[in-house]
């Protein structure tokens, strides 16, 4: 049974990066916007991480330079589509090129240099408790964050005055606006947040899962982030189920090749994705449960009148 | 007067003509153009990364006498021939192109320009002018599991694979090969993560071969996410493409390195020269093209083994495919005092008898 | 302090003007970036925009590159407009490929005339076969097709990895993985020598044609406006929302299907691992760019292709990297979509005016 820790381990470092992008996701979708360029701002963060953390030899300010570069390049997009009302699905889109064509160029001089990867907790004696030591207390600093974030929008989103205000800028932004809230600064901010996320996702990435840069280096999470938030029919709990879900499913996959099992691996790779769509389906079946929690407003521009 | 104008509008057409072309403005002597076709980005620090090393070598050695172009970033689909085709309109006299999935592409394009070279790596269709090259990297795969059969102590090798193409199966026999040749209690247990280039995912495969045993582990994939595992995991490991010692510098045992320079070098020589032909050149340890990285991380008694194999492979002692050798069903594939032909080592689409595992079909 | 006023009406001037401005704001930038990359502005931007199509074969790779932008677009706008929000177009696509190369591998010393119209089809089918299982899922089970439509995807592509490296591999070809080389009468003819336009850019052209009658002269046309601007409204008059999510995801999954199998008839000549650069996900941005309007379609489709063009020719002549050419094709995209916003709104610029007339 000694393989079960590191297995866990591994899911839960193959899960972490995709809980960061889709919690950001969440929120901002949550406010009526959809941003698909979840992918670019991962990969802005990852090179900007990774790019500071080699220049100051400083983790921490990667993590933070990652955080403020996502959200800068999340800031392009809520000035496109809410200050200017352009189409959001075709922003994100060209959000996504920008951003893997802007992180090549600034990485380019990043490509080939090694990092010590980010320190893990070590609390003497209870990080050596068998089983429960090194899953609970041997983690990053990252994943602990991303298990807090997940569960602090679950805390905001139904619990505090903020966050009902979200809600009801994404359900209906007329009637929103109408009882005096701003609702584009409200988008704004959940679009920056959203920003902040995938760029600690990208982070995540190149200081963490594999400590490197490299063109590309998501490889496509960033689409998967966006699958989990409606995977999780828009509830944080959901979203920790679904991301934990899909990377086992990914690890456990590898395992049983390892293990021999005789199936071609191509069916073998498609299994996270058949499971996400088979789960979605089973929990979709109610229909009344989504329909109270997808934003009604998702997608669409608002204008305050006059 | 006229003459004069004659001749300005002539140069000025010409410099139309030269810009439509995208050649820029022409200098005394011409140099030679050589183009040059990725697959992946430059900066995947992998197979492109390798190629471009190459490039900047022969821009290195022939300084203003040659110019050299290369595009990036080109899918294997539609859009090859387009590139390969700009390339020859835009003046290049030889051209690479780098990736298996360019083979068809460069055919057609080399039809339409018979007075342009064209090179073509890993492939099996030649013509006039188009010559194919290939590296025998798994002559390094060999030196690899020489030194992995003598450093593993529990017998199992993680092996991250990218597809089951002839040059990854090829590979894995070499390393079994070679491991068996030290020790034959070596196991292999294969992933398969149908990518060449996922790092995350490359890693994850990596953990899962620890995780069920390996102490070893080797790659067919392009970035350096398994051997950074390996070293996290306190296991050894091998390098891929480039020397991956920089991430890497407590488990990394060698690494089997791409090494384009020296053709790439003699090719554009021979363009210069007019002794340019369309050869299929297939070079191995003894030519260079594959190098092994320092051996490092390992006891003198096996470096000086591993060494000692690498002289050998380079001098024709040890023949890696030497009959007799039987596939999994136990059928006999090379007699016993022959060696397997290159037409064979191509398209190798079995596993040697002895590796536990399915090939995928 | 920016601020945008709505029109009364569309602006007809703006519909047409507003690219125009985005192209000039992008020109401008363009010529910034490349005089901070050390370039010659104009020599850049000449090379970007006019070399790639400065020859009948420049032309002609503009219709080779825009023809599945297009075709894939027209069919997502229509389930765009209703709401319907198929992400998947490169999994259909995928899927159209190999029910139409299957057809050409079975019969592959086929001389029939009858083997091309026979791909046509089975590749429609395939696509919308791939499409209808996010429909079947949404109307049945109420599945997000946000979310089966781009999983989807995965598993279609993976699927084809596993048919070219496996049963459909070439017997002569040394176990590489590539399928047989597509027979004659397989493959679209090229419509104008010299060039690689093949029949499916006289294909993209119909369609086009098609979806604009559908969408103007058909009562499908009509439901899908109503349903697209007031969704409400539509419930009410009682269209079945049901019945517009199926009918768009085939539509949309038939034609990215036909638009995978010109892809391979056309320009490949085979099946093998990669078929399509991203054309399903980059049909999406085409689709909007166009205003989910096919005649807007085909002039961003052909928008779009000029910008890969462009981006491969300043690598050649310029020496850029790929990098860049990805960032100014975002740039162009920012502005052309920003730009947009003018044709329904107008900029004002300082305080709230008291009123919406026009000054």
């Amino acid at each position: 049974m000694d393989w079960i820790v590191p297995l866990i381990l591994t899911v839960i470092t193959a899960s972490t990066p995709l809980l960061l992008s889709a919690t950001g996701e969440l929120i901002t979708e949550k406010s009526g916007v959809l941003n698909l360029g979840v992918e670019g701002m991962m990969l802005i963060g990852a090179i900007t991480g990774f790019a500071v953390t080699v220049s100051t030899g400083s983790a921490t300010l990667g993590i933070i330079a990652a955080a403020i570069a996502g959200m800068a390049i999340a800031l392009i997009f809520a000035f496109l589509t809410l200050t200017l009302m352009a189409n959001q699905v075709a922003t994100g889109l060209a959000l996504t090129i920008f951003g893997v064509g802007f992180s090549a160029l600034v990485g380019s001089g990043f490509v080939g240099f090694a990092i010590e990867p980010l320190p893990s907790l070590h609390i003497p004696f209870i990080s050596d408790i068998p089983v429960i030591g090194p899953i609970l207390f041997g983690q990053d600093f990252l994943v602990y964050l991303s298990i807090f974030m997940v569960i602090a929008s679950g805390w905001f989103l139904t619990r505090t005055r903020a966050g009902l205000i979200l809600k009801a800028v994404g359900d209906s932004h007329d009637s929103a606006h109408a009882i005096g809230y701003n609702v584009i600064r409200i988008r704004y901010m959940a679009t920056l947040f959203g920003g902040a996320m995938s760029g600690l996702a990208g982070a995540y990435l190149s200081l963490v899962y594999t400590p490197m840069w490299a063109e590309n280096m998501t490889a496509g999470r960033g689409w998967i982030a966006l699958a989990l938030v409606v995977f999780a029919t828009w509830r944080p709990g959901r979203l920790l189920a679904g991301a934990y879900m899909f990377g086992c499913i990914s690890v456990l996959q590898l395992h049983a090749q390892s293990a021999g099992i005789n199936v071609p691996s191509q069916f073998m790779s498609m299994l996270p994705y058949l499971a996400t769509v088979i789960v979605l389906v089973i929990i979709s079946s109610d229909v009344t449960k989504i329909r109270l929690n997808a934003p009604a407003c998702i997608g669409k521009a608002f204008r305050p009148a006059q | 007067m006229k003459a004069r104008f004659m001749k300005r509008t002539a140069a000025a057409l010409a410099t139309v003509g030269a810009m439509a072309l995208g050649m820029g403005t022409a200098q005394a002597a011409d140099p030679l153009k050589v183009g040059f076709v990725y697959v992946g980005p430059v900066g995947d620090f992998g197979y492109s990364y390798q190629h471009d090393q190459g490039r900047k070598a022969v821009e290195e050695k022939f300084g203003d006498k040659v110019k050299t172009t290369f595009v990036e970033n080109v899918p294997e689909g539609a859009d090859a021939e387009r590139v390969i085709r700009q390339l020859a309109q835009t003046g290049n006299e030889l051209i690479f192109t780098t990736s298996f999935g360019f083979m068809n592409p460069t055919i057609k394009v080399a039809k339409q320009f018979p007075n342009v070279k064209f090179e073509h790596a890993t492939g099996y269709k030649r013509a006039d002018n188009v010559a194919t090259y290939a590296a025998r990297f798994y002559e390094g795969r060999y030196v690899a599991g020489v030194i992995a059969g003598k450093m593993t102590k529990s017998n199992v090798i993680g092996y991250v694979g990218s597809f089951p193409i002839p040059e990854v199966v090829r590979g894995i026999n070499a390393f079994m090969r070679g491991a068996w040749s030290v020790n034959p209690d070596v196991k292999v247990k294969i992933v398969w993560v149908n990518s060449w280039y996922d790092p995350g995912k490359e890693g994850d495969a990596a953990k899962a071969l620890i995780d069920q045993g390996a102490d070893i582990m080797v790659q067919h994939t392009d970035s350096p996410a398994p051997l950074q595992v390996a070293e996290n995991r306190g296991i050894k490991g091998f390098g891929q493409a480039s020397d991956m010692i920089k991430f890497a510098p407590k488990a990394q045992l060698s690494a089997i390195v791409d090494h384009w320079d020296d053709y790439y070098i003699d090719r554009v020589q021979a363009v210069m020269d007019g002794t340019w032909k369309a050869d299929d050149t297939w070079h191995g340890l003894k030519e260079g093209m594959v190098h092994m990285a320092p051996f490092t991380n390992m006891p003198d008694d096996v470096a000086a083994l591993a060494k000692e194999t690498e002289d050998k492979i380079a001098s024709g002692d040890i023949k890696i495919f030497e009959g007799p050798i039987y596939d999994q069903a136990g059928e006999l594939r090379v007699k016993e005092g022959e060696v397997a032909p290159d037409g064979m080592l191509l398209g190798m689409d079995w596993y040697v008898k002895g590796i536990d595992a399915e090939l995928p079909k | 302090m920016i601020r945008l006023e709505p029109r009364r009406q569309h602006s007809q001037k703006m519909i047409y003007l507003s690219p125009l401005l985005a192209i000039v704001l992008t020109l401008i930038s363009g010529a910034i970036i490349f005089a901070f990359m050390g370039k010659d502005p104009i020599e850049a931007l000449y090379t970007f925009f006019i070399m790639p199509i400065n020859n009948a074969y420049g032309v002609g790779e503009l219709f080779v590159k825009a023809t599945p932008l297009v075709i894939i677009a027209i069919g997502l706008a229509m389930g765009f407009r209703a709401n319907v929000w198929n992400i998947g177009a490169e999994g259909q696509l995928t899927m159209g490929a190999i029910f139409g190369g299957g057809l050409a591998l079975a019969f592959y010393d086929s001389t029939s005339v009858f083997l091309l119209p026979g791909m046509f089809v089975m590749a429609a089918i395939g696509g919308a076969f791939w499409g209808a299982i996010p429909a079947w899922l949404r109307t049945r089970f109420n599945a997000n097709e946000i979310l089966t439509s781009l999983m989807l995807t995965y598993v279609a592509t993976l699927f084809l990895s596993y048919l070219v490296y496996g049963p459909w591999r070439n017997p002569e070809g040394f176990n590489f993985p590539e399928s047989r080389a597509f027979p004659d009468a397989a493959l679209l003819p090229i419509i104008y020598d010299g060039t690689r336009v093949h029949l499916g850019a006289i294909f993209a052209l119909l369609i086009v044609a098609g979806g604009w009658v559908l969408l103007t002269k058909s009562v499908v046309g009509f439901q899908l406006r109503v349903v697209g601007q007031a969704p409400q409204a539509a419930r009410h008059v009682g269209f079945r929302q049901k019945r517009m999510v199926w009918f768009t995801l085939l539509l949309s999954g038939g034609l990215s299907g036909l638009a995978g199998m010109f892809e391979v008839a056309g320009p490949i000549g085979q099946l093998q691992p990669s078929i399509s650069p991203g054309y399903g996900f980059t049909a999406i941005i085409v689709a909007f760019l166009g205003r989910l309007h096919p005649i807007g379609i085909l002039f961003a489709g052909l928008v779009m292709a000029l910008t890969y063009l462009g981006g491969e020719l300043a690598q050649i002549g310029l020496g850029l990297p790929s990098a860049v050419t990805g960032l100014f094709q975002g740039i162009l995209l920012f502005f052309l979509l920003a730009c947009d916003v003018l044709t329904k709104y107008r900029l004002r610029f300082g305080s709230v005016s008291k009123s919406g007339e026009p000054a």
